[in-house]
């Protein structure tokens, strides 16, 4: 036990006596929270709109006017041909064009019906479903003006059915990306530098050559491993007491569930992340190799772990990928706990698979480590 | 110059003879375009939801057969009372609710109006408000064959195009970014880290005693490496091509040019890193915690960039990953030349100038 404190200590004073890796270990991480937080939007607004009216009517003015008070556009120029508009688009100067052709105004009150055509920019695919839906709100109701002002009485019989539909957002009343964003985010930073840090450290030891000495001094491996891991679980869980704070008092973040059950979740959590650091400097033979591994996992596992893109909506084989996704688990529990107040029996199953992960993660990750040495 | 050339082949050696290594490198590209382009999709499918019927009638069923006909939900579970909603939602089993009144088809044909709640886990927005739209569209489909002997009058068809990718396929998205911080993180990453390893292990000493010049040593130490980023980038495009069928509209001779010129900014991003750096760990800390999450969040490759807050458009245009990803885009989907994309490729060089050019000055420094 004796020697296992001097070995924390002395991994402790060797982490600290780094200057230059302090701020990357404490303040990189804490900025990108604050400022990349604000970034993580799916909310699509400032359309960048443009129109060519054909038409030149009280009609197709009033329409454009329409497009003109939504928050979700903005409004551009009034251009001349389909030319003009198309080569804007090209540049990206426009993201969506809308033609208003000859005749619009007559049609409709003449054939009782008129044509709109539309050209969004789909790169993004679903930017341009959410615009296409704003466009067809827009369309929609001012269909209905139209018919209010030309026929303002109308018949109960012929009336057409008509479901209203109410929308209820639990939890997040206002949509709030951030609410959703910043816990995600957080859990990333956690998971990244702890990995990172592990990864690097026993293999650093290996290309210098200083690992060969330890081997042969009376200290046992657990001992060894375990004087060199808790600090950075103890990194770990400073870094989540940190964010927690920030996400509090800079972003409101709601926290409704137990604070507590958070941190014993994120204690097993770490356990396994830490055990992947090691079983990763096992492997490796140069502080190269070892981050391009950890690098290529944690690219997988945060683009596979439902942070930035929904499970449900991936390929089934690609949806049992994630069941081994770590971050996947944590970003679930984070986002239960503190947003809807989950407690133990709601998490149990995330929290069974990480204590999972975590034993077999550093039983193998131990046992390999005999064999390599 | 024979001199250097001879440096340049023992670096090529190292890194050739080193499989391990070289497997990593190669591999790991491949196997995050084939994961992610598969993989990833911002598109809402299969969403797990739960029905609330108060009603029970012939109307809700027809409703609720065509939800779970959809390919956007998946009906999970039938709930009886309100009650259960809020403990289904801590559970994270499902992300909505649909509840229909009581006497839903009665309301519905005596007074033409009938009600429905649709209630959702709005933790995650985006999923809450693509379910709110969804299962809106679906009523409205309902209604409308309701409505079929009812003549409409007065109304505008929109018609919508939707230009350089009809389909709406997310795949289009997440290829180019991809790529982007594959090419980047890979080259900052590398050179950063083999110019500190050199430091680190005391090596670089000796290189710079040697005849080579500085710059030489720099050079002879990063060409393996665009080598390398090349072949990555080729088998990328490759990939997107043959297996994701992204089209290239534009000049694929191009699309290389641009790609060489992005791998050298990368590259030069990675030399800055290392001369700031002293130690491995240090440097790769910074290129991988300081570069991939900005890269991932700010290039516009997952987010929208116009959708962010004013400052942080501001920030995004610093990272060179942002103006590759516009270049990219617009060759491959738009078709676009030279005369639209001059500005972005400006930018990079500009920035590929600046990152040499501030590496120079400190080397300098520490030389003397």
């Amino acid at each position: 036990m004796k020697t296992i404190g001097y070995i924390i200590q002395k991994e402790f004073k060797q982490i600290f006596r780094n200057k230059g890796m302090l701020p990357i270990i404490f303040i990189l991480p804490i900025l990108q929270l604050v400022i990349l937080s604000n970034a993580a939007t799916y909310e699509i607004k400032n359309i960048k709109f443009a129109y060519i009216d054909y038409d030149r009517t009280t009609t197709s003015r009033t329409l454009l006017e329409k497009f003109n008070a939504s928050t979700y556009f903005d409004v551009l120029t009034n251009f001349p041909s389909q030319k003009i508009a198309s080569s804007a688009m090209l540049t990206g100067e426009v993201d969506v064009v809308l033609e208003i052709p000859n005749n619009f105004e007559r049609n409709l009150l003449k054939e009782k019906t008129a044509g709109l055509s539309i050209s969004i920019n789909a790169i993004d695919g679903a930017a341009a479903g959410v615009t296409s839906g704003y466009v067809n709100q827009i369309v929609q109701s001012f269909n209905k003006d139209v018919k209010m002002s030309i026929m303002n009485i109308s018949k109960k019989t012929d009336q057409p059915v008509s479901i209203a539909s109410i929308p209820s957002f639990w939890y997040n009343t206002t949509l709030d990306y951030k609410t959703f964003m910043v816990p995600g985010i957080l859990v990333l930073l956690v998971t990244m530098i702890t990995l990172f840090l592990s990864g690097m450290n026993i293999v650093r030891e290996k290309e210098i050559g200083t690992l060969e000495q330890i081997n042969v001094t009376p200290i046992r491996k657990s001992q060894f491993i375990t004087g060199k891991l808790f600090p950075f679980w103890v990194i770990g869980i400073g870094l989540l007491t940190i964010g927690l704070i920030l996400a509090k008092v800079i972003f409101n973040t709601p926290m409704l569930g137990s604070l507590i059950l958070l941190y014993t979740y994120t204690s097993i959590y770490i356990l396994v992340i830490l055990g992947m650091g090691l079983l990763i400097s096992n492997f490796t033979d140069t502080q190269q190799q070892a981050m391009f591994i950890a690098w290529f996992f944690v690219v997988i596992f945060i683009l596979m772990s439902g942070l930035f893109t929904p499970i449900e909506s991936m390929p089934k084989w690609a949806q049992i990928i994630t069941e081994f996704n770590p971050i996947k688990y944590f970003v679930e529990v984070v986002r239960m706990v503190l947003l809807k107040g989950s407690g133990l029996g709601d998490i149990l199953p995330q929290m069974l698979k990480t204590l999972l992960f975590a034993i077999l993660m550093n039983l193998l990750a131990v046992w390999s480590y005999k064999k390599v040495n | 110059m024979k001199r250097f050339i001879g440096f340049i082949k023992k670096e090529f050696y190292h890194i050739f003879r080193d499989r391990r290594s070289l497997f990593i490198l190669f591999g790991m590209p491949i196997a995050q375009i084939l994961l992610f382009g598969f993989a990833i999709t911002n598109e809402i499918n299969n969403v797990n939801i739960a029905i609330l019927d108060h009603s029970k009638d012939a109307s809700t069923e027809e409703i609720i057969n065509k939800i779970s006909a959809s390919k956007y939900f998946t009906i999970k579970q039938m709930i009886a009372h309100e009650a259960d909603i809020e403990s289904t939602f801590k559970k994270g089993k499902i992300k909505a609710v649909l509840n229909f009144e009581k006497d839903f088809s009665k309301n519905l044909i005596a007074d033409h109006n009938a009600t429905i709640q649709i209630i959702t886990d709005a933790t995650d927005p985006n999923t809450a408000n693509s379910i709110t739209n969804y299962t809106n569209a679906i009523l409205q489909n309902y209604q409308q064959e309701k409505n079929k002997g009812i003549q409409i009058e007065y109304q505008i068809i929109p018609q919508t195009r939707m230009v350089y990718n009809p389909e709406l396929k997310s795949v289009f998205m997440f290829v180019p970014g991809v790529m982007t911080i594959i090419l980047m993180l890979v080259s900052a990453m590398m050179t950063s880290i083999s110019i500190t390893r050199e430091k680190e292990l005391g090596t670089m000493e000796i290189l710079l005693v040697s005849p080579l010049k500085p710059f030489q040593v720099i050079i002879g130490k990063v060409v393996p490496y665009i080598f390398l980023s090349v072949i990555n980038a080729a088998v990328i495009v490759l990939l997107s091509i043959f297996i994701f069928k992204m089209p290239v509209q534009g000049s694929l001779f191009l699309l290389g040019l641009e790609s060489v010129l992005f791998i050298i900014t990368s590259l030069a991003l990675g030399i800055l890193i290392s001369t700031i750096a002293a130690t491995q760990q240090a440097a790769m800390m910074i290129s991988l915690m300081g570069l991939m999450l900005p890269v991932i969040l700010l290039s516009g490759f997952i987010f929208p960039i116009s959708s962010m807050p004013v400052p942080l458009q501001i920030i995004s245009n610093i990272i060179p990953a942002k103006w590759f990803i516009i270049i990219i885009k617009g060759i491959m989907l738009k078709g676009v030349g030279m005369a639209y994309i001059w500005k972005e490729t400006l930018i990079l060089i500009g920035m590929t100038l600046f990152f040499i050019g501030l590496s120079i000055k400190k080397y300098k420094i520490r030389l003397e």
